[in-house]
C-alpha cells in the first residue's frame, strides 16, 4: 500500500515538478575558424581534463565504389604521421596518459583525444593529435597491415548472425544508395583499395571546411582557440563535399531469408526512417518510444518478452542520419519460434500504426524522455557526443535548451499523423537469419 | 591457508560489525574528505556508502548483494542471474513490471547485473527521486513474490539470453569452456548465466530458497553517487531499509583451487570463421593474497603488455612480427577468489595458432629474462594517474568501483590506495611476478577451431537470390 500511495502522489506532482525544475543545459560557445571549421565548446572546470573530437563528413557514405575506404583511411591516421611511426605516436599520447580516439561510421568519421589539462601534458596530446590529423604519412607497411586486419574483421562479421542480418537489412533497404554498403568493406572492395585511394580520400575529405570540432572540459575560450589553431595549422580549407543523395522510399516489401547454423533466428524488420534534421524528428522519436524505444516500458518488450517469453532483447528504433536513416525492429528467438515471434512483431506494429499510443502510454513516455534529459548531460563524454552531433548535423544552437519543450509539444494527433505518413506497414524489409530462415 | 585465513578474518569482521551495530545503533562508519565518500552501517547490518558529486543534478543508486555465480553449486548454476531477472517480477505492493514503469515515468533508467561475485540493481535518475528508488529497492529486498507463472515465462527469456550471448557466439563459448577447464574446484569454473540443463531443470522453489538465503540487509550494500547530501541518503536509508530484518547469512566454503600439475588444453570446434586463442595463468587477487605488492605488480604488468597502443603486445605482436590481429591481457584485482591472468588473441591470416602462442609466450619470457625499461613503466603509470581523473567523469563507474570493492570484502577505502600502490611498483617487482606466476604448469589454453559455416540464402518472397548473399 505504501508504494501505491507513493506512485500516485508522485505522478500527480510530476508534471508541475518537472516544469518548475528547469533543466539547466550547458552553455555552448560556438565559432567558426578562418578556414570555415565550426567549433563548439562547453567549459566544465570540475575535473582537470578535456575531451576534443574533430568530426568529418568522411565516413562510409563517402566510400563510393570502395566500401571500407573511409574506415581504413581513418584507421591509418595514427599509424604514421610527421615522420613518426605508430609506436612513437602512441608513446607520445600515452606518456602523458592521453587517450587517442578515432572511428568511422556511415556519416561521421572522427579523431580525438582525452587528456589532462596540465599544460605540459595537454600540449603533448594536442600536438600529437595535430600530427595525426594534418600530417599523416600513410606508410605502406601500415597500409598493408591494417588492410589485412580489416579482412580479419570482415571474416569475424561473417560468423555473427546479427552482423550478417544487419548487413542484409541495409542492403535491402538502401539498394543503390551509399548507406547500403557496409562501412567495414566487402570481400571485393578490400581487394582493390590502394594506398593512392587512401591518400586521395584523405586529401579530399579531411579538410577544414568539412570539419566540426567539439571540445568539453576545463579549458576557456582562449585556450580552446589556441588548441584549434594548433590542430588546424596546415590543414587546407578545401571544400565541403556535395550533399548525399536523398534516400528513395522502398518500392515494395521484401523478405530475405538466410540459412545459418545458429540456435536462434535473428529477425530484422524495417524500412527507411528519418533524417537527423527531419521536420518530424521529435514526433517520430516520441512515437517510437512507447512502442519499442523505452526498454521495459515498451509494448514490444511487454508482449514479446514479458508475456510470451520469446526473446531476451526486442526493440524498435529510428536511427536518424544525414539522409533518412533506418526504422528498424529486431529480436532474436529460438529457431522453432521464428514464425510466432515474427507474426507478433508484425501485428504489434500494425496495431500501433493504426491506433497510436493510448493517453497514459504517451504521458509516461514524455515524462520519461523529459525527466531523463539531465542524465544525457551529466558527463563530459556525453556532452562531447552531443556537441559533435549538433555541429555535424547543423542542428539549431538552442537544440538543448528547446529539447524538453519540443518533446512536450508532441501530442497524440501528431503521432497518429506521422505514423500514418511515415510508416508504411505494407512496405517492410524483413530479414531472417538462422535455421528457421 | 592464506585464503582460508582471509575468509575467516572477513567473516569475523562482518559478524563483529553486526554485533557491534546491534548494540550501539546506527553508526557512522568512515569518511574521506578528499573523495567526498561517507559511509554508515544500519542497525540491521546494511552498509550505506555515499559519494557526493555536484557535477549534474542527477544521481545513481546501486544496491549490491553478496551473491553471484561463484556462490552457486553444481546443478543450480545461473540461479543468481535468474533471481536478478525475477527481482523485476513484483511484490505484493508493486506488481510485476511496475518497478520499471515507475522508474521510467520519473525519468529514470534502471537495470541490474549479475557477476561472479555480486548481483547489483541500479537506477540513474534526477536527484529529487532518491526516496522513490530506495522505497522500491527496500520493498523487493524482502518481499519478492516469486510467482511460478512469472518464473516459467522468465526462464525462457533467460535461455534466449544464453543462446544470444553464449551459444551463438563462438568467442563467448570458447571463454566458457576455457574457464570450465582452467579450474577444478574454484567456483569460477561455472558460467554466470548457468549451464542450459540447469536452467531447464530449475524450479521456483530453488529460487525461493536462494532469495531467502542471500537477500537480506546484512548481505547488501547501498551505494549512492551524485548530487545528494550524505545525511539525506543516510536518513532515507534508515527510513526504508532500517525496518528490514537481517538474516543469518551462510559462510561460504573456501573452495581454493587445487594445485595444477601441468598445462591444460581445450579445443572448441564450432561453426566460425576466425580462430581465437585464450590463455590463462593462475594468479591471486587482492582478496586472496597477503602480498599486495605482487597483486599491484601483476596489475602493472597487465598495463605493460596491453595498456594502450604503445604497449608490448601492440608493438611487438600486432605491428612488429604481425603474428596477431589483436592481443589483449585481462586481469581484475578485485575478485573474491583466486583468478586468472588471461591473454586472448586472434592470429593474423596465415599464422598458425601454434606460432602465435609461441610468440605470446616469448613476450612473457622477455619480461622474465630482462627488466622492463623505465620509460615503459613510466608510461603505464602516467596512464594510471590520468585514468584516475578520467574515470571521475562517470558517476556510474565511481559507484561500481565502490560497490565491487565493498562486496568482495576489501572495503571501498581500497580504491584510494590504487594509484599510489601501482606507482610504487618497480621493474624488479614486475619481473618477479612474471617469474613467479607465469609458469607453464599453471597455464590453460583454449582454442577456437572454426568449422565451416554453410551460409545459404534459402527462400525470399521477392528477394533476388543473385543479389542477396550473406557474404
Amino acid at each position: 500500500m505504501r508504494i501505491k500511495y507513493c506512485i500516485l502522489c508522485v505522478c500527480l506532482v510530476l508534471m508541475p515538478a518537472v516544469a518548475a525544475n528547469v533543466v539547466a543545459s550547458p552553455e555552448i560557445h560556438s565559432w567558426n575558424t578562418q578556414h570555415g571549421a565550426k567549433v563548439l565548446l562547453v567549459e566544465n572546470k570540475m575535473l582537470p581534463m578535456v575531451d576534443v573530437r574533430i568530426v568529418f563528413d568522411a565516413a562510409g557514405s563517402r566510400d563510393g565504389e570502395m566500401p571500407g575506404l573511409a574506415m581504413l583511411t581513418n584507421g591509418l591516421l595514427a599509424e604514421g604521421a610527421a615522420g613518426k611511426d605508430a609506436q612513437q605516436l602512441a608513446e607520445n599520447f600515452e606518456s602523458v596518459g592521453a587517450q587517442f580516439d578515432n572511428g568511422s561510421l556511415r556519416d561521421m568519421a572522427y579523431v580525438g583525444v582525452r587528456t589532462l589539462t596540465d599544460e605540459q601534458y595537454m600540449n603533448m596530446a594536442i600536438n600529437t593529435l595535430a600530427d595525426v590529423l594534418v600530417r599523416p604519412d600513410f606508410p605502406r607497411d601500415a597500409f598493408e597491415r591494417e588492410l589485412a586486419r580489416m579482412k580479419v574483421a570482415l571474416e569475424a562479421r561473417k560468423q555473427s548472425p546479427s552482423d550478417i542480418a544487419e548487413e542484409a537489412f541495409f542492403k535491402a533497404v538502401y539498394g543503390e544508395h551509399p548507406y547500403a554498403l557496409p562501412a567495414g568493406g566487402t570481400d571485393e572492395s578490400l581487394e582493390i583499395i590502394t594506398l593512392q585511394d587512401i591518400q586521395a580520400f584523405y586529401h579530399e575529405y579531411y579538410v577544414a571546411s568539412n570539419a566540426i570540432i567539439a571540445i568539453v572540459g576545463a579549458v576557456d575560450r582562449k585556450t580552446a582557440e589556441g588548441m584549434v589553431e594548433t590542430l588546424f595549422a596546415g590543414l587546407p580549407a578545401g571544400n565541403k563535399p556535395d550533399p548525399l543523395a536523398p534516400v528513395p522510399d522502398l518500392a515494395q516489401a521484401e523478405t530475405v531469408k538466410i540459412n545459418f547454423p545458429s540456435k536462434q533466428s535473428h529477425i530484422y524488420v524495417g524500412q527507411t526512417g528519418m533524417k537527423r534534421k527531419d521536420k518530424d524528428f521529435f514526433k517520430l522519436y516520441v512515437a517510437n518510444h512507447p512502442f519499442g524505444g523505452s526498454g521495459f516500458a515498451s509494448r514490444l518488450v511487454e508482449t514479446i518478452r514479458e508475456d510470451h517469453g520469446l526473446a531476451y532483447s526486442v526493440s524498435s528504433y529510428f536511427s536518424p542520419m544525414r539522409e533518412n536513416g533506418p526504422f528498424m525492429m529486431s529480436l532474436q528467438t529460438r529457431a522453432d519460434q521464428t514464425d510466432e515471434a515474427l507474426s507478433l512483431l508484425q501485428s504489434e506494429l500494425d496495431k500501433y500504426v493504426a491506433k497510436g499510443p493510448d493517453k497514459d502510454e504517451l504521458e509516461a513516455s514524455i515524462s520519461n524522455i523529459t525527466g531523463s534529459f539531465p542524465l544525457s548531460l551529466d558527463s563530459n563524454s556525453k556532452l562531447l557526443g552531443l556537441l559533435a552531433m549538433i555541429g555535424f548535423y547543423d542542428l539549431p544552437e538552442d537544440y538543448l535548451e528547446t529539447y524538453i519543450d519540443n518533446i512536450r509539444n508532441v501530442d497524440r494527433s501528431d503521432i497518429k499523423q506521422v505514423l500514418k505518413n511515415r510508416i508504411d506497414v505494407d512496405n517492410m524489409v524483413t530479414v531472417i537469419i538462422g535455421n528457421g530462415g | 591457508m592464506r585464503i582460508y585465513i582471509t575468509l575467516v578474518a572477513l567473516a569475523t569482521l562482518v559478524i563483529g560489525l553486526t554485533l557491534f551495530v546491534f548494540m550501539t545503533g546506527d553508526e557512522l562508519d568512515d569518511n574521506n574528505a578528499e573523495t567526498g565518500i561517507q559511509s554508515m552501517v544500519l542497525k540491521n547490518g546494511m552498509k550505506v556508502i555515499v559519494q557526493e558529486n555536484r557535477r549534474a543534478p542527477v544521481l545513481v543508486t546501486q544496491v549490491w548483494y553478496k551473491v553471484g555465480g561463484s556462490y552457486e553449486h553444481d546443478g543450480i548454476t545461473g540461479i543468481s542471474h535468474v533471481l536478478e531477472h525475477m527481482m523485476f517480477k513484483g511484490t505484493p505492493d508493486t506488481p510485476a513490471g511496475e518497478f520499471s514503469e515507475i522508474i521510467a515515468a520519473h525519468g529514470g533508467r534502471e537495470n541490474a547485473f549479475t557477476s561472479k561475485d555480486y548481483t547489483a540493481y541500479f537506477q540513474r535518475i534526477s536527484n529529487d527521486h532518491l526516496a522513490l528508488c530506495l522505497n522500491l529497492e527496500a520493498d523487493r529486498m524482502r518481499n519478492l513474490l516469486l510467482g511460478e507463472d512469472e518464473f516459467l515465462k522468465e526462464i525462457e527469456v533467460i535461455k534466449e539470453e544464453r543462446r544470444l550471448r553464449t551459444d551463438d557466439k563462438p568467442t563467448s563459448l570458447t571463454y566458457e569452456r576455457f574457464n570450465a577447464v582452467a579450474f577444478v574446484n574454484n567456483p569460477y569454473r561455472k558460467p554466470i548465466i548457468g549451464w542450459m540443463e540447469d536452467l531447464d531443470t530449475m524450479k521456483i522453489d530453488d529460487l525461493r530458497e536462494w532469495y531467502q538465503t542471500w537477500y537480506a540487509p546484512n548481505n547488501a550494500t547501498l551505494v549512492v553517487v551524485g548530487d545528494v547530501r550524505a545525511e539525506q541518503v543516510f536518513s532515507l536509508a534508515k527510513e526504508y531499509f532500517g525496518p528490514l530484518k537481517p538474516a543469518e547469512i551462510p559462510q561460504l566454503k573456501p573452495r581454493r583451487e587445487v594445485e595444477q600439475y601441468g598445462i591444460k588444453r581445450v579445443q572448441v570446434k564450432v561453426p566460425a570463421r576466425v580462430p581465437f586463442l585464450v590463455m590463462g595463468y593462475k594468479v591471486p587477487v587482492l582478496n586472496t593474497s597477503e602480498n599486495k605488492d605482487d597483486i599491484y605488480a601483476l596489475e602493472l604488468l597487465s598495463g605493460l603488455l596491453d595498456g594502450g597502443n604503445s604497449s608490448r603486445f601492440s608493438k611487438n605482436l600486432v605491428r612488429g612480427s604481425q603474428v596477431a590481429t589483436s592481443v589483449s591481457a585481462g586481469y581484475s584485482i578485485y575478485a573474491l577468489h583466486d583468478s586468472l591472468f588471461t591473454i586472448s588473441a586472434i592470429p593474423s591470416n596465415g599464422i598458425s595458432m601454434e606460432d602465435m602462442e609461441t610468440a605470446i609466450i616469448n613476450q612473457i619470457k622477455a619480461i622474465q629474462d630482462e627488466l622492463p625499461t623505465a620509460d615503459e613503466l613510466a608510461r603505464v603509470k602516467a596512464q594510471v594517474v590520468a585514468s584516475s581523473v578520467f574515470e571521475q567523469d562517470s558517476s556510474f563507474y565511481q559507484a561500481m568501483k565502490i560497490g565491487i570493492m565493498e562486496t568482495v570484502g576489501l572495503g571501498w577505502q581500497t580504491k584510494d590506495e590504487y594509484v599510489d600502490r601501482v606507482n610504487a611498483v618497480t621493474a624488479e617487482q614486475v619481473q618477479h611476478v612474471a617469474r613467479k606466476y607465469f609458469n607453464e604448469d599453471h597455464l590453460t589454453v583454449a582454442e577456437l577451431v572454426p568449422q565451416s559455416i554453410d551460409v545459404q540464402l534459402s527462400a525470399g518472397d521477392s528477394a533476388d537470390p543473385g543479389e542477396t548473399h550473406a557474404h
